[in-house]
């Protein structure tokens, strides 16, 4: 049977969204189950997703349309940029699931159906094709992650579940009066239609800024980032997992979407914006990351810095620097996911995220520091990793726009391997300083079933990264020609011309663009 | 036009007064007949709901009397609305006034009565329907106010409402006096033409006074003090109905005022509309913040509520009448569910409980009861994907489609701010440690009325879209 006769992705909204309810009215072993076969399930259908896909297909495909809401349409459709975050959310899922197994005890049921509801509005987001749709499920995450941080996050979850609510909403609802304005402009909310509408530069810059308001704070970038180090601390495991892992890659995919595509002259406008704030974010993080005591504290950190790295790709106007960009955010994804699974892991023992509470964990738990090695490599973005080709292709990218932001934002990499290596050093290396850290037992199969997997996929992009890059490439070329009249002159070349004037002239990038992208 | 064809125009009211009458004296004469009569009020509604049904697609005005009452789609529309929401109020009522030895007879006809005061108001083509359409309405109101006689409370709340509502209904008369000192009528239409072109400062000042009259029968701000005390102090399926049909009442009566009356002014009652709309929204949210009452928290919300409703109207376009209809309806279905969750906010020793302390918690000992209050609070937040999320956003096109952006951006940061008591009361029921004093509820109506709001509040009420667009743009087109 062929995926594309198949209405694959209502299905694959469907599946949670029907376990979700199932879960509330089941006792906590039941749900439990019910929530893995769901996640399962929806994981295979996602591979069959994979598949089915067509990289030299239509741009959108396995199309949904249906008049059920009147003028919101419920449209779905993707591309390659759509299938491989829907593959990073229905991957983590089933994990995340397996990471709760033991350590929620209190209202399961509820707690499985939250992690559910989140699936499907997850893929919702990738999925849909209506300006509309795309916002209710974008919007619709903070009611099941608020609840997630609120009833099952540690001592400041109330806290924190107010700020990761008030702060989102706030960006969102900018967004929502630019998207108005947009459907009442263009006449329809079908965001291929929109990709091809060009909008009045004038009122670009407004709307880009309406849309930055909130695909900033998802992201998150520097200065509205710091609803994101107290939601990640509060939040259990598998909630800082899903957060880390799909919800920031959110405001990247928006960024990649809405504001790029559809107004590229805004988007060239605010490059010094852009660039400017990720720069403060790569450095002044990595600096906060290094001294932290609190490890999850340490990794969101940590999320912020190769978030900004990912600003940097997206805002290169070319191909590889949006290559990269996607690249890092699925790697980030995996990695920073499967740093919280370890950070949970060790809090399940000795509940506490305090680093000096730990040390010379490989002479007592060898698999986990085995692990988590591969993972504070792959953090670091050691070549073999993931993290290395996401941030290679992106600084490369950069480099042709802006030398400064470029060595800026490499700094990161290095600041990264500090407090990284740190982390990794305090932790697992040195004295057996606590006894009762020392006792702890080894990794089980659980664990070992959770992290294994994730750190199968780690190396597999890092190796052999054109798995993930051959989906991609036809759309983000697409998107690279459709804002080709606004990219910018880049300073990295040398010209005895002055370099104002090199948009001016012909030639400059096309020809230099189909040759980037041949050479892939 | 012939008495025939009025009385024919009129019916739905006739019905309704009529059957209020025949009830009258069945209470007389026959007593304990709270529930008989409150069973055979909700017939009433129906079959009067089922008359108006027959006039939601009319094409042309039809005007009764003269021109003194007018039953177009707009006016049927709204009805019906009023009498679901009266009808509503009449079958989640007699558990709470049984318990305050409160079920008499009287309380479903004074209800019946209101909803001809409130027929005739949003039929009203003329100042003087428009008034005794607001007095029928509010006399009733203020007896429905007090009507747990023994309960000090309640009788303060009545007195409170009496001496404001009075006031309000002189400021809205000597408006009415004004304007037909100056216009020379009393009728919309011939206010209409009188109002073309340069207007004199008395006409001025008569239209401001009619709006601050009726912007204090939908307790919009800044004439909104006398909601929180009277919505406290009224038994709680009373506040349910203050809440939402009267609400909807004077909202349409506005719309009408100031589209039929005062059509030919929109700058000047444009600016009043957008101030009343933003002060509401911020008096509403921040007022609500320091709310220890849940009843109280809910009067701050239905001022809030009222402000982002009137966002449509200072769009001023047919499309922002839509909307606010559109509104209006998820509205009364947010604010119904509300109450009845209030009312199933019993307490293990048999009192009913309004504080926000006292449903700490509820999640763990009352899963069903928390979930369905947790909708309600999400979708007057206006979170997608509760349909409350809906009724904001068509206000806020209608206003960004009339080019009103400060208007929008100002209203829509503001809603953050409502959020943040919304969210208080799901942190309480959610988050915090139960206190376990809310007892099971033992009346299966109030548990059925609820599931069925808060389903109407879910995602499957995004299915209702197309019906509800299609009827409130049929209605919007009458006034037009």
């Amino acid at each position: 049977m062929n995926a594309a006769d198949f209405p694959i992705l209502s299905v694959m909204l469907a599946v949670p969204m029907l376990a979700a309810i199932a879960c509330l009215f089941v006792r906590a072993e039941m749900a439990r189950i019910i929530a893995l076969t769901a996640t399962l399930f929806n994981l295979l259908l996602g591979v069959w997703l994979w598949i089915s896909y067509n990289p030299a297909g239509a741009q959108w495909q396995f199309t949904e349309s249906a008049s059920l809401f009147g003028p919101i349409g419920w449209k779905l459709g993707i591309d390659g940029i759509s299938l491989t975050l829907i593959m990073l959310s229905v991957f983590l899922m089933p994990i995340c699931i397996g990471a709760s197994w033991r350590s929620i005890t209190s209202r399961v049921g509820e707690y499985m159906a939250a992690f559910l509801l989140m699936e499907t509005l997850m893929i919702g987001v990738f999925a849909a094709q209506d300006l509309m749709l795309f916002y209710i499920f974008f919007e619709a995450g903070l009611i099941p992650m608020y609840l997630i941080i609120g009833i099952w996050g540690g001592a400041e979850r109330i806290y924190a579940s107010y700020k990761f609510f008030l702060y989102t909403l706030l960006g969102s609802l900018m967004m929502l009066i630019a998207m108005l304005w947009m459907i009442q402009f263009a006449g329809t909310a079908d965001i291929p239609t929109l990709l091809n509408t060009d909008f009045p530069v004038d009122v670009q810059k407004w709307l880009w800024l309406a849309f930055f308001a909130s695909f900033a704070v998802k992201m998150p970038m520097w200065p509205v980032h710091t609803w994101l180090p107290d939601a990640h601390v509060q939040a259990p495991t598998a909630g800082s997992v899903i957060l880390a892992g799909v919800l920031l890659k959110m405001g990247g995919y928006g960024f990649l979407r809405f504001s790029i595509p559809m107004f590229p002259e805004a988007s060239a406008d605010f490059i010094p914006l852009v660039f400017g704030l990720s720069m403060v974010a790569v450095v002044y993080t990595s600096l906060v990351a290094l001294v932290q005591n609190d490890m999850k504290k340490l990794i969101a950190y940590s999320s912020v810095a190769h978030m900004a790295i990912v600003t940097v790709g997206l805002f290169t106007f070319n191909q590889q620097g949006i290559e990269g960009a996607i690249i890092v955010m699925l790697s980030h994804g995996l990695v920073s996911g499967a740093l919280f699974l370890c950070v949970g892991v060790i809090y399940d023992r000795l509940h506490t995220r305090e680093i000096s509470r730990y040390g010379g964990l490989s002479i007592n738990m060898p698999k986990y520091a085995l692990l988590f090695m591969l993972f504070t490599m792959a953090s670091v973005g050691l070549p073999g990793t993931s993290g290395f080709v996401g941030e290679f292709l992106a600084l490369a990218g950069a480099y042709k726009v802006s030398t400064w932001a470029t060595l800026i934002a490499t700094t990161g990499i290095i600041l990264g391997a500090g407090y990284m290596l740190y982390l990794y050093r305090r932790i697992a290396f040195g004295a057996q300083i606590n006894a009762d850290a020392a006792a702890m037992p080894d990794m089980d199969g659980r664990e070992m079933w959770l992290l294994a997997p994730i750190a199968a996929a780690v190396i597999w992009m890092g190796v052999y990264p054109e798995t993930f890059l051959a989906p991609i490439r036809r759309d983000v070329a697409t998107i690279v020609a459709r804002i080709e009249r606004a990219a910018p002159a880049g300073d990295s070349k040398l010209n005895a011309k002055d370099p104002t004037t090199a948009k001016y002239r012909v030639g400059g990038h096309g020809s230099e663009k189909a040759a980037e992208g041949s050479q892939h | 036009m012939d008495l025939n064809t009025s009385l024919f125009l009129v019916r739905s009211e006739a019905i309704l007064s009529f059957s209020a009458l025949a009830l009258l004296l069945l209470a007389a004469w026959r007593a304990e007949a709270g529930r008989l009569v409150s069973i055979l009020s909700v017939a009433v509604l129906v079959a009067a709901g089922a008359y108006a049904g027959h006039f939601l697609f009319a094409g042309t005005q039809s005007l009764a009397f003269s021109g003194l009452y007018s039953n177009d789609a707009f006016a049927n529309f709204s009805k019906i609305l009023i009498y679901f929401a009266a009808a509503m109020s009449l079958i989640i009522a007699p558990p709470f006034l049984e318990k305050a030895a409160a079920m008499r007879a009287e309380y479903p006809v004074l209800i019946v009565l209101s909803c001809v005061g409130m027929g005739l108001m949003v039929s009203a083509a003329d100042l003087i329907t428009l008034y005794i359409g607001l007095e029928l309405l509010s006399l009733s109101s203020y007896v429905l106010a007090s009507f747990a006689r023994t309960d000090g409370r309640s009788a303060e709340a009545g007195l409170k409402y009496f001496v404001l509502g009075a006031l309000a209904s002189g400021i809205l008369l000597f408006g009415a006096s004004l304007i037909y000192g100056f216009a020379g009528s009393t009728s919309f239409a011939a206010i209409s033409t009188a109002l073309d072109g340069d207007i004199s400062l008395g006409l001025t000042f008569g239209i401001v006074f009619i709006l601050s009259g009726l912007a204090f029968k939908m307790s919009a701000a800044p004439f909104h003090m006398w909601t929180p005390d009277v919505y406290e102090g009224a038994p709680t399926p009373v506040t349910g109905y203050f809440a939402s049909a009267p609400k909807v009442a004077a909202t349409v009566l506005m719309i009408r005022v100031v589209t039929e009356a005062f059509g030919t002014q929109v700058m000047v009652w444009q600016q009043i509309v957008i101030v009343v709309a933003l002060m509401s929204i911020i008096i509403g949210a921040v007022g609500a913040i320091g709310q220890q009452n849940l009843k109280r928290l809910l009067a701050y919300s239905s001022i809030n509520n009222v402000g982002f409703i009137l966002i449509g109207l200072a769009a001023g376009t047919e499309q922002g009448i839509a909307a606010m209809l559109v509104y209006l309806v998820i509205y009364v279905a947010m604010t119904l569910g509300s109450f009845i969750v209030l009312l199933q906010l019993k307490g293990r020793d048999g009192d009913y409980k309004e504080s926000l302390g006292d449903i700490a918690g509820l999640s763990k000992t009352r899963p069903a009861l928390a979930a369905t209050f947790a909708i309600f609070m999400f979708s007057l937040a206006g979170i997608p994907p509760l349909f409350g999320f809906w009724g904001k956003l068509v206000v806020f096109d209608a206003a960004v489609a009339a080019g009103l952006f400060p208007l929008a951006v100002i209203g829509i940061a503001a809603s953050v701010i409502g959020a943040f008591y919304y969210l208080k009361v799901v942190k309480v029921m959610y988050f915090d440690d139960a206190v376990d004093i809310i007892a099971e509820t033992d009346d299966k109506t109030l548990v059925w009325t609820g599931g069925l709001m808060a389903l109407v509040n879910s995602p499957v009420g995004y299915f209702s879209i197309p019906v509800l667009g299609l009827l409130s743009a049929q209605a919007a087109k009458a006034l037009f």
